[in-house]
């Protein structure tokens, strides 16, 4: 097993009991409709997003300084990814999440789920 | 006090730079710390008044990011058994060691079995860690605490006695607001009053933790939102020295009684707050890094009873 897949195993086993798909993907080719925050100079870009119910949304750090999100709620909670890796969360209930990084806790952001 | 102070002070900064940033001390007189340079302490050395340069009580590492391979340093290994060797190389062995966190970049077993691997060449085997930021990214929050969790039965905060000193160990990395600074919480806050209680004013407290526990910078998060709280436990006492890690460089202040002081990391530089886009690796040219990157180590000078902050660098 790879670090990254040890990261990736600890992230499922850490959100399994909340039903919900949730992934360190640093090789995943994600389909193109599928909305991607990018990570860049500790700012979540866009900050706002609105997507329906079910959709998977995917974190990409663009950054030299690995990032995280994790859930304010304690919804879900990703590892550390570093420089070019990401991170997927599908969000199936509608309602407002608002996440933050924990390594850097100014950089927060906000997904409407509708 | 303060004329003498400040004259130090100027003559510091001319020797220093004589020393090629070999470092600042600081001493202890009458219960304020008091910045003096090498030179002085050579001077003190040999003077009537005893050693400044005693035997050091302990040496702090701070922010050694193993796991961290970009330009800014493709070989953090490689400068943390640098800084480890210049420990080894001490006339005299300190009786501890401190790490003030970010022991790993990314909280990855292998990161952190490679950390106590390399570690484990200290000749001084008496660690004491507190988590960095970067040390609990993992999801479920459980690596350090699997490996260093011990001490303080998996809280993370925890107190010891050393050589008439009393150390306060503090996490403000686990629990903190969005858009904030780190947080002790007040669970911690309750410990810290408890743990100090009864205690007398004249016993050296020395605390440490990762995130600065004064507000550096708070666009960057460079401090701890309720450390007000822990300074009103702390002034009571006469020597109280604070040791943080997290911002790379090294940066202090001296409040009353109170000293503040922050390590250099071992494995790279950060930008001087507000520099360019965030808190992120400094890229500077080889020649360079080894002059960023270092070790603090902190005596114990018996005559008069004090404690000095003596910081070293790579080159």
């Amino acid at each position: 097993m790879t670090m990254r897949e040890i990261g990736a195993a600890l992230v499922l086993a850490g959100v399994a009991g909340l039903g919900c798909a949730s992934y360190l993907n640093p090789a995943r080719a994600w389909a193109a409709d599928e909305p991607k925050v990018m990570i860049k100079d500790f700012m979540y870009s866009p900050m706002d997003l609105t997507v329906k119910a079910g959709t998977t949304v995917t974190w990409v750090n663009l950054d030299d300084e690995p990032h995280n999100v994790i859930s304010d709620t304690g919804l879900f909670r990703s590892g550390g990814f570093d420089t070019h890796e990401s991170f997927s969360y599908k969000f199936d209930k509608p309602g407002t999440y608002h996440i933050t990084c924990s390594i850097h806790p100014r950089m927060v952001a906000t997904i409407v789920v509708e | 006090m303060s004329d003498h102070q400040s004259h130090l002070s100027r003559r510091n900064a001319l020797k220093c730079m004589a020393f090629g940033g070999a470092g600042t001390l600081f001493a202890l007189s009458g219960g304020v710390f008091t910045p003096i340079d090498l030179a002085m302490a050579g001077a003190y050395d040999e003077s009537k008044e005893g050693k400044v340069l005693g035997k050091p009580l302990f040496v702090q590492i701070s922010d050694t990011h193993i796991g961290f391979s970009k330009e800014a340093n493709p070989d953090v290994n490689g400068t943390l058994t640098q800084t480890i060797d210049i420990v080894n190389r001490m006339p005299q062995q300190p009786a501890l060691i401190i790490h003030t966190g970010d022991i790993t970049h990314l909280s990855r077993p292998a990161e952190f079995d490679l950390a106590q691997q390399l570690l484990s060449r200290l000749r001084t085997t008496e660690l004491h860690t507190v988590p960095g930021e970067h040390d609990t990214t993992d999801a479920t929050v459980t690596e350090y605490f699997n490996r260093f969790g011990k001490a303080s039965d998996n809280k993370g905060y925890y107190s010891f006695d050393h050589s008439g000193v009393h150390f306060v160990a503090l996490v403000n990395v686990l629990q903190f607001k969005p858009g904030g600074l780190g947080t002790l919480g007040l669970e911690q806050l309750a410990w810290v009053e408890a743990d100090l209680k009864g205690r007398s004013t004249s016993m050296p407290i020395v605390v440490f933790a990762h995130m600065p526990l004064w507000n550096i910078y708070e666009p960057w998060g460079w401090g701890t939102g309720d450390a007000d709280q822990l300074m009103n436990q702390l002034r009571r006492f006469g020597s109280v020295t604070v040791l943080n890690g997290h911002i790379h460089q090294i940066v202090q202040k001296v409040e009353g009684n109170v000293t503040f002081h922050t390590a250099r990391s071992t494995a790279y530089p950060q930008p001087i707050a507000g520099e360019g886009t965030g808190p992120g690796p400094l890229k500077v040219g080889a020649e360079l890094l080894p002059k960023m990157l270092g070790v603090s180590s902190i005596n114990v000078v018996k005559h008069p009873r004090s404690l000095s902050i003596n910081d070293t660098v790579l080159a």
